[in-house]
């Protein structure tokens, strides 16, 4: 029985490289001439008052380019009359993974077509993940996500909430779903901006 | 003498306060160098806010190295059951002690004259009865030696760190790291033996003094001009003694945890850390010392500039120690900033190739420089 000479296997390619290249020094000065002159090139931007960096600096700078379908920030969309849409139904409370939704809901005589309204809705931004369940959960288009981020970088997990107010208060003109500003109650077309 | 004592505890002071206030410092270039290298803004957010106001100074970060001083000093400093609990308290010290030693024969400035400086004040420029003194803590004849002595010692320190945390990965970082050492240092004495030969002593201020000449009529006769090949050699072998990337095999993270202190925590850790910075200073020093002029700027002695063409430019001495002790620390400065520069543009080696690096490429080189140095001086000098 005959078999065949074991050969060892080779687990990597040996290395191929010129004098110029085992010479190491050469190589060595144009990699630190490259990282040298990013360096360079930079410093020269901070001294002339220019950023030289690709960071952007959180919270104090806010990057332009979020993608159309980002999840960020919640906003509460409004009646032409400026009350929110939400009917206080709760399914976006019940729906959410992470229970960060809390609403209290009241009841308003004034309004037969909508009688029960949110008289708090408030979201923990410390606990939300942002999978947009809430989004999709709600009967009324009440609730949307814009892309940007909600600004709340806070030492004090009790200071990420966001509440009625400033959800409702939303940068209108990242929205081109809703007309903004809101017709006034007499029913004239807005655009009083 | 009196004054002696004064002069000399003034001078210990300043070397010791140039060199802790560098080994703070370069925590904070390299951290900043690496970032803006690597198109990052590096850290800035620690801040000192000034008391019973909202003004908080930012300054560039520079508060983030008393933060993690801060840090160290607060955090638990937990030991682990070693057998060998005296190794492994005193090995941080062991660490940092040489490296400091190492700084009291490099002179950071010329001839001193108190006298002459303190025209102002007749009884005290009286005092000091017209002596003059070096600014070096110790001038001696072979300070080149001790040198290598003190930086030899530091791995005592290393090794003790690794044999006594009774870890593994702390032992193949300390065998790593003397194994390292005696190729580097072996590499390192003998590259600065071509300068030696040039220069015909071993004591630093006669070394520095000998680089104030002028070379072929139009070079200052730097080291670097005579040896340039050594003096890269110098440089390569220097980082490798300093156990820093591309040669921190010793340490490497990515194998080896922390290495040799793997075991370590909160301020004897920051004590090595502390060390390996200041030992950046320490290379720079000895590195301006040796090829760069030492303090003075090109063409200049203790008396001013001498140009070439004999254009001399006399100095008063009061300005000539003031810029001797500037010139001093940027030189200092700008060779730290270019190690930290190599640290973050260089990956490590494998810890063959380092060995291999050391014996079979690094060793001939310099043998071979010392070789056509040695001829050369013969040759040049009947």
């Amino acid at each position: 029985m005959s078999r065949k000479p074991h050969v060892r296997r080779v687990y990597w390619n040996e290395p191929t490289m010129t004098w110029w290249e085992r010479a190491y020094l050469f190589e060595i000065i144009r990699g630190l001439l490259i990282t040298g002159g990013v360096f360079m090139k930079n410093m020269g931007k901070w001294m002339t008052g220019r950023k030289g960096a690709l960071t952007t600096y959180y919270p104090e700078e806010t990057r332009a380019d979020y993608a159309a379908g980002n999840r960020g920030k919640h906003i509460l969309t409004q009646r032409p009359d400026g009350s929110p849409q939400c009917i206080a139904c709760n399914m976006c409370a019940t729906v959410c993974p992470a229970q960060v939704i809390e609403i209290d809901a009241a009841f308003d005589a004034t309004d037969p077509a909508h009688p029960k309204y949110p008289s708090r809705f408030e979201i923990d931004y410390s606990r939300c993940i942002f999978c947009g369940l809430c989004v999709e959960a709600c009967p009324e288009d009440a609730i949307r996500m814009v892309k940007t981020t909600p600004g709340l970088p806070s030492a004090d997990r009790d200071h990420m909430w966001l509440n009625l107010t400033e959800l409702i208060n939303w940068n209108p003109h990242s929205d081109v779903a809703k007309p903004y500003p809101p017709r006034d109650p007499a029913g004239k077309p807005g655009a009083t901006q | 003498m009196i004054q002696d004592l004064v002069i000399y505890a003034v001078y210990i002071g300043y070397a010791l306060g140039v060199l802790l206030t560098f080994g703070t410092v370069l925590t904070w270039v390299e951290r900043k160098q690496a970032a803006v290298m690597s198109d990052r803004i590096g850290a800035n957010r620690a801040y000192v806010r000034i008391p019973f106001t909202q003004i908080k100074l930012v300054w560039w970060g520079l508060f983030h190295g008393i933060a993690d001083g801060l840090k160290m000093l607060l955090k638990e400093d937990w030991r682990p059951k070693s057998y060998d609990w005296y190794a492994y308290a005193v090995a941080p010290w062991v660490v940092f002690t040489p490296v400091l030693l190492v700084f009291a024969v490099i002179p950071f400035g010329g001839m001193l004259d108190p006298g002459k400086l303190l025209q102002a004040l007749p009884a005290a420029s009286a005092w000091f009865e017209g002596r003059t003194y070096p600014m070096q803590i110790a001038r001696l004849d072979a300070g080149l030696l001790i040198v290598f002595a003190f930086g030899g010692m530091s791995i005592i320190g290393a090794m003790l760190a690794g044999w006594s945390s009774s870890n593994k990965f702390s032992m193949l970082g300390a065998s790593r790291a003397g194994s390292q050492m005696i190729s580097y240092e072996l590499v390192m004495g003998l590259t600065v033996l071509g300068l030696i030969l040039i220069y015909g002593t071993l004591d630093l201020s006669a070394v520095v003094q000998q680089q104030s000449g002028i070379l072929l009529g139009f070079l200052p006769a730097w080291g670097v001009f005579y040896q340039p090949f050594a003096a890269t050699l110098f440089m390569a072998a220097a980082i490798a003694e300093n156990k820093r990337i591309p040669f921190d095999l010793p340490e490497a993270e990515s194998e080896l945890i922390a290495g040799f202190y793997t075991e370590y925590s909160a301020m004897k850790m920051g004590l090595f850390m502390f060390a390996e910075f200041i030992e950046i200073a320490i290379v720079s020093a000895l590195f301006t010392t040796l090829f760069l002029g030492g303090y003075n700027l090109p063409f200049m002695s203790d008396a001013g500039f001498t140009f070439p063409g004999n254009h001399v430019v006399p100095m008063a001495h009061g300005l000539v120690v003031v810029t001797q002790l500037l010139v001093f620390l940027g030189k200092v400065l700008l060779m730290s900033s270019f190690q930290i520069l190599i640290r973050w543009s260089l990956p490590r080696f494998r810890y063959d190739q380092v060995l291999l690096f050391a014996w079979k490429f690094m060793l001939p080189l310099a043998i071979a420089n010392l070789t056509v140095t040695a001829v050369a001086v013969w040759a040049l000098n009947p």
